[in-house]
């Protein structure tokens, strides 16, 4: 496994290229081409936006201005939940590749989650432009962890992303499943209501079972509140996310052999 | 000679999940059957027990049947699969013709394709910027190289992918049964890249039907059968050994068909046309032809032959009671139903006087001088003005086989003569 692990390194430029590939493809042929990366979650802001602030309205001034809120979390949902689903196909899609060309099968769902981190980091552009125009800017001291959030997340996602790949190719229901799983798991986590409401605060020790809780309200403290206080919580999160991704590993690096035969 | 491609006692076993080919992760995990559905459940021996060695530098070609388990060794030597016991060991970069294009995203450029193509085969960037006009120039994609893949023809698709493949430089090749990608003079051109790589000291193994081209191309062959290895070495005598039991297969075939349409055969009545082909077997059987065998030149009965060979037909005849009106036919049809050849002893002027009891009647050819192809046989007894005693229509099946491919239906004995002007190589 570690020796497999080790190889993955060498395979670098070519996940390199495919992550270009990816989003190259995605929008060849549409009208608007890349702009597409900025114009998503856009859109979807506008709509979370409208629901929250007009329809549902929020009274708590503490997360004012409700959309730049809503925003520092719905970005890296969004980069998780696609890196899921799309990693849950992506041995199926490349079936061609493993029971073809000799081709390290890892490389496919990493390719699904590093794509979508290059959509998630052109986020950030809009996330920035929206602080600047709202005149709210994040504290320049708890920055430094930004990267630090970002890099458990990876780790977090790549795990379970590499288990579910290769749960997909054997049972092709884990996507049907991970779906609703995803919306379940979204509204369970604080992203457009804020983690200090009365009613999260209830049930907190279940909240701090969900590890995107922890992603969630990091992101949030680094980029929207003040004050950074979760660094610990986030730190154990990150060994966490190294235990994902070891026994992600692990299962993939088990059912390897099987791919060519199932897909 | 050091020994690029090894394969010590490699079995291959695939494994199928066919108990649970509807089954999904929610039943999976209601059921707790999870782990249990993980495992396979139904074996399937593709490979057993095969040994080979190829010599660095030496061309080699896998030959054998449908299913006998080529295209598995050589995705073992590829890597792509691991074998289930033995121990496949390759020295050297691998490249592996297995699915021309495999990989290519069809909405973006044949150029990014190359790229991305190349990589996957193991190239470094740079050296695909290398050779990427060697690569374009050799699947003549010029003009069409920042088209999207999805608009290119399938031929063009395939030459792309083989040109990729090709130019990754690889010291083993992996080659499965790809040369049909392109018109004649791209086949050509594929056929000296290989000569070249045989040149520089590559190892190519070849998996292929084209038996000719392994005559022509390859220093050694190995043939498989049912995932076993039944000959390797010279492949002329491997391909011999090969079409021997090719031909085996095709006899036991023919003489299924043959005793199928014997046994089914429903009396019926002839129909107007003689000729009109269908099978079956009519007539009173006051006579009637109990059995029927083809001889050929071995002695032994057989049903496949080679063109000029001779065979004799050997009818075996009982007559009821003393019968003093019958005439004897044979005749030959091709597959497309036209009668090749038809005789009957009364057309050759033969006038019958008695048979009784048990008789022997055989049709002697000196000269089975048909082109290839398989054929129907016609036999039957009957009165002179034509009420069948026994007729056999279509009944036998037999192959002729030919080292020449002539087309037509008759390949008379003849030579060429050329005044001492007209010269061949």
């Amino acid at each position: 496994m570690f020796a497999n692990l080790g190889t993955l390194l060498r395979y670098r430029g070519l996940v390199q290229s495919l992550v270009a590939r990816e989003l190259k493809a995605r929008y060849r042929g549409s009208v608007l081409g890349f702009v597409w990366s900025f114009v998503n979650p856009l859109l979807l802001l506008s709509i979370y936006s409208f629901v929250f602030t007009t329809i549902m309205r929020s009274d708590d001034p503490r997360t004012r201005p409700y959309a730049l809120f809503m925003f520092c979390g719905l970005l890296p949902w969004t980069w998780f939940s696609a890196s899921l689903t799309d990693a849950t196909s992506s041995l199926i899609s490349g079936g061609n590749l493993i029971k073809k060309v000799l081709f390290p099968a890892e490389v496919l769902p990493i390719v699904s989650v590093l794509a979508n981190m290059v959509h998630f980091v052109l986020g950030l552009v809009i996330l920035a432009a929206f602080m600047i125009g709202f005149h709210h800017y994040p504290h320049a001291a708890a920055l430094p962890w930004f990267p630090v959030v970002v890099a458990v997340q990876l780790i977090f996602t790549l795990g379970l992303a590499l288990a579910l790949a290769a749960l997909t190719a054997h049972f092709r229901d884990t996507r049907d499943l991970l779906a609703n799983l995803l919306t379940l798991w979204f509204f369970a986590t604080p992203i457009i209501y804020p983690y200090f409401r009365p009613s999260v605060e209830r049930f907190l020790w279940l909240f701090r079972l969900n590890p995107f809780y922890h992603l969630a309200v990091s992101y949030q403290e680094i980029l929207f509140f003040e004050q950074f206080g979760h660094a610990r919580s986030l730190l154990l999160l990150g060994l966490l996310s190294i235990g994902t991704f070891l026994a992600g590993y692990w299962l993939f690096d088990r059912l390897r052999d099987s791919f060519a035969e199932v897909v | 000679m050091t020994t690029a491609i090894e394969l010590v006692n490699v079995s291959k076993i695939y494994r199928r999940y066919s108990g649970r080919q509807f089954a999904t992760l929610k039943s999976a995990l209601l059921k707790r059957s999870l782990l249990r559905d993980l495992r396979p459940n139904e074996t399937f021996v593709a490979l057993k027990d095969v040994s080979f060695n190829v010599e660095k530098g030496s061309t080699v070609g896998v030959i054998g049947r449908n299913g006998s388990g080529k295209s598995t060794a050589l995705k073992l030597v590829a890597g792509i699969t691991k074998p289930s016991a033995g121990n496949v060991r390759v020295t050297g970069r691998i490249s592996a013709l297995i699915e021309l294009g495999a990989g290519f995203h069809p909405e973006i450029s044949g150029r990014e394709n190359v790229f991305i193509n190349g990589i996957m085969l193991g190239l470094s960037k740079r050296e695909v910027e290398e050779r990427f006009d060697d690569i374009v120039n050799f699947a003549e994609l010029r003009e069409f190289i920042d088209a999207p893949v999805k608009t290119y023809s399938s031929g063009m698709y395939m030459r792309l992918g083989f040109a990729v493949a090709i130019h990754v430089d690889p010291e083993v090749l992996l080659v499965d049964e790809v040369l049909a990608v392109g018109d004649e003079s791209f086949t050509h051109k594929c056929l000296d890249k290989f000569g070249e790589l045989h040149r520089r000291g590559k190892t190519v193994l070849i998996v292929t039907h084209s038996l000719g081209l392994v005559e022509r191309l390859c220093d050694a062959a190995v043939w498989l059968d049912g995932g076993e290895k039944q000959v390797e070495g010279d492949p002329k005598r491997v391909i011999g050994a090969y079409l021997t039991a090719v031909e085996e297969t095709e006899k036991q075939q023919m003489a299924a068909t043959t005793s199928r349409a014997v046994r089914t055969a429903a009396p019926s009545l002839p129909t107007d046309d003689m000729f009109q082909a269908t099978e079956g077997r009519w007539g009173s059987r006051e006579l009637e032809i109990t059995s029927v065998e083809l001889v050929g030149t071995s002695g032994q009965p057989s049903l496949v032959f080679h063109t000029g060979d001779s065979v004799s037909i050997q009818l075996h005849v009982r007559a009821a009671r003393s019968i003093a009106d019958f005439v004897f036919g044979v005749s030959v049809f091709n597959t497309d139903g036209v009668c090749c050849f038809g005789t009957n002893t009364d057309i050759e002027h033969m006038t019958s006087q008695r048979i009784e009891g048990e008789a022997e009647v055989t049709f002697a050819i000196d000269h089975l001088d048909l082109v290839e192809g398989t054929y129907k046989l016609d036999v039957a007894v009957h009165r002179r003005d034509g009420v069948p005693y026994d007729y056999h229509r279509q009944l036998y099946t037999f192959r002729v086989k030919s080292r020449t491919h002539d087309v037509g239906v008759f390949r008379p004995a003849h030579r060429w003569i050329f005044s001492p002007n007209v010269k061949f190589k």
